[in-house]
């Protein structure tokens, strides 16, 4: 671990230091389990119950500003939870938990928007939030607000982030970069005027969608959250031990996103999203899940952006449209570039 | 929505097919490995963002030379502006200049040791900093070629507080074309010149290298097309032994160039010789306040002790940084043992790795050893 031995906030934001970290410490909080557990670094976990699967995962949320156009961090609090589930293969959540940490000074009326915003994004999901804990620390201690949210759900087959194949093609579900463009937009107040919005929203009815449609052909799933596409296609590609072609003419991106992303010098392959799903699935399924995402409100922008190939196993392979090169694994949080 | 950059028109694939397809055909029919020059960060981004070497033919090369101001700033250079700053002046400066090593220590170092270090996004930054602060001897480390010297000029011409000073590490752009084509071992056969700095000096200034050295220099701008379309006629030239300049990218760069800027930029500013880091010394390669600008230079106002500073403590891994060799066009990125692994943008060891501009950063950022033409 760089740093001198100290975590660094580049160690949270989802790229290759993340994954070390994690490897290197927590790794060690690893034990057997029957099904998909700690070892597997995936969305959640699955544990077989009978002949069905109980699938659990818990994410804690941290965000500046808490307040964003699109959303919030308490729609973002349950959407990550929902989403997580979802991208396991269990679209139907049985029930949520809420524990918020507080910092002392904390404003009523933010704490009941937020409040009112988790309802709603429950409501969408169809999950219910069953219990919580509230904690409230000094000023200072803790900033503004920290949510973590749990779910649990049962399904009857899991998909893992590891299934790619040689010819499975790579599904996105829609525009990639609007949550992570939206909110550094607003938190580094760059004044740049248009419609960014985040995309912060539960998919489990849209991915319900796909796996109706492809069924056992879906094979990878993965919500490319902060590190974005680029750093879900890195860990599918890895696990899976193939190489994956991303064709970047045909990632969607909002024009106001593209044109953000193009004065700040960031790539929206990196930029976090908070409503999109990465599908792999067998490439006579691929039509089939795309009509099926399209049809979905949530999925009209779904596109077919990338096939699994057997050179460069682990790697990315970017087609510009213009020419080919390595899509590095991103590394830290994305920073506007300013001159 | 129709978004403004879906109809790009230097970024359209199409054409940079065409275009790909032509320059193959050109390469093939001279029968043999071309080399050619760029010596501009900015095109090495536009090559590596792009992908465009995957779409060069097998047997063309296109080389990053000494095209990164920051990469070529000497070690001496960076001692005196931490001299500077332990001498309790505040050092304003780029941010790619902060993380530039310096004899045993960079900015970020005498940041850390309690020196007053501020990273600026424009010289009239530096000057605003020089005004708030009337007490404290604010000095602006400037670096980069004619683009950003011009500035530079601009502001020192309208006038400063008298607190205010001039570090300069500012290069001429000629100067580094000048350095390839005088290495024996170097085997270019032509250059793509940096359209940004031409837009100031005009593609007229080339006109003498090409005709001395008779090689041909082709400006191009930043865009895939723009890179492509360069190159293009670039193997042409080579091909028809036409040592010739040709602007392609006459939408921002004229012959003569920016009057005005130019008339700023030697008023304030003259070529001298300089060592470039892991190059040489370059005859023609540094700008330095001419003497009228005595009182604002502050290798002239202050006694600058970089011996306090200096103090050679061995580092061992840049012992293996090959920035000089890369610089210079012979080796790549990929060649070094170091690229990627103990050198990394977040922990550079040589001043290719810490600048945007420099090609080991830019090969890190964009993907690595950039070569994709076999893959299918």
């Amino acid at each position: 671990m760089t740093g001198g031995g100290k975590v660094g906030l580049k160690h949270g934001a989802g790229g290759r230091a993340m994954r070390a970290l994690i490897e290197e410490v927590f790794l060690g909080l690893a034990s057997p389990v029957d099904g998909i557990g700690l070892s597997a670094l995936d969305d959640g976990a699955a544990i077989r119950v009978g002949d069905r699967w109980l699938v659990i995962t818990t994410d804690s949320h941290v965000v500046h500003p808490i307040f964003f156009p699109g959303g919030d961090i308490g729609r973002l609090a349950v959407s990550g939870t929902v989403n997580d589930l979802a991208m396991m293969g269990a679209t139907e959540p049985l029930a949520l938990t809420c524990a918020v940490i507080l910092e002392e000074g904390f404003a009523r009326d933010d704490l009941v928007r937020i409040r009112d915003s988790m309802l709603e994004a429950s409501r969408e999901a169809g999950a219910p939030i069953v219990t919580g804990d509230t904690k409230v620390m000094g000023h200072g201690e803790v900033d503004g607000i920290v949510l973590n949210t749990a779910g649990v759900a049962l399904c009857d087959r899991v998909v893992t982030d590891a299934g790619l194949r040689v010819g499975d093609r790579i599904l996105v579900t829609g525009s990639v970069g609007d949550h992570g463009m939206a909110v550094m937009v607003k938190r580094h107040a760059l004044g740049i005027q248009g419609d960014l919005r985040s995309d912060v929203a539960p998919i489990n009815g849209l991915v319900r969608a796909a796996l109706l449609a492809g069924g056992e052909d879906v094979v990878a799933m993965k919500d490319p959250t902060r590190g974005g596409l680029a750093s879900v296609l890195h860990e599918m590609a890895g696990k899976a031990k193939v190489g994956v072609l991303l064709d970047e003419t045909a990632v969607p991106v909002n024009a106001e996103v593209r044109a953000a992303c193009e004065v700040l010098g960031i790539d929206p392959l990196v930029v976090a999203n908070e409503g999109k799903a990465v599908i792999g699935v067998r490439p006579g399924a691929a039509d089939r899940v795309l009509a099926a995402l399209r049809a979905h409100p949530l999925g009209r922008r779904a596109a077919i952006v990338g096939t699994a190939i057997a050179d460069r196993p682990g790697q990315v392979i970017l087609d510009t449209g213009l020419g080919r090169r390595l899509l590095a694994e991103p590394d830290g949080e994305p920073l506007p570039r300013i001159c | 929505m129709a978004s403004p950059f879906d109809e790009l028109k230097f970024r359209d694939p199409e054409r940079a097919r065409a275009l790909s397809g032509a320059l193959a055909r050109e390469v093939e029919a001279a029968g043999r490995t071309i080399s050619l020059m760029h010596v501009c960060g900015s095109h090495e981004q536009a090559i590596a963002r792009f992908g465009l070497r995957a779409a060069f033919p097998r047997n063309l090369d296109v080389i990053m030379g000494p095209g990164c101001p920051v990469c070529v700033t000497d070690t001496p250079e960076v001692d005196e502006a931490v001299a500077l700053a332990a001498q309790g002046a505040r050092v304003c400066t780029y941010g790619d200049m902060l993380r530039l090593p310096g004899n045993s220590k960079s900015l970020a170092d005498a940041q850390s040791d309690g020196g007053n270090v501020e990273v600026v996004y424009s010289v009239s930054q530096a000057v605003d900093l020089a005004r708030q602060r009337p007490a404290e001897q604010v000095v602006f480390f400037a670096s980069g070629f004619e683009t950003t010297a011009v500035a530079t000029a601009a502001v020192l011409l309208s006038g400063v507080p008298e607190n205010f000073s001039v570090l300069s590490a500012h290069k001429y752009v000629p100067a580094a074309m000048d350095v390839v084509s005088e290495m024996k071992e170097t085997n270019i056969e032509g250059f793509i010149a940096a359209g940004h700095a031409a837009t100031i000096t005009g593609w007229g200034i080339f006109e003498p290298f090409a005709a001395r050295t008779r090689t041909p220099v082709v400006v191009a701008g930043f865009e895939p097309l723009d890179v492509l379309a360069a190159v293009l006629e670039l193997v042409r030239l080579v091909r028809a032994r036409r040592p010739e300049v040709m602007n392609c990218y006459p939408r921002c760069v004229s012959k003569e160039g920016n009057g005005p800027a130019l008339e700023k930029l030697w008023k304030v500013f003259d070529v001298v010789g300089g060592n470039w880091r892991g190059i040489a010394r370059v005859p023609r390669g540094n700008l330095e306040l001419r003497s009228e600008w005595d009182h604002v230079n502050a290798r002239r106002r202050f006694r600058i002790d970089t011996a306090a500073v200096g103090g050679a403590s061995r580092n061992v891994l840049a012992e293996h940084c090959i920035c000089g060799t890369i610089m210079s066009g012979l080796a790549k990125p990929s060649d070094c043992t170091l690229f990627g692994k103990e050198c990394r943008p977040d922990a550079p060891v040589g001043a290719c790795m810490v600048s945007s501009e420099g090609s080991c950063k830019i090969w890190h950022v964009y993907g690595g050893p950039p070569d994709l033409r076999e893959v299918a």
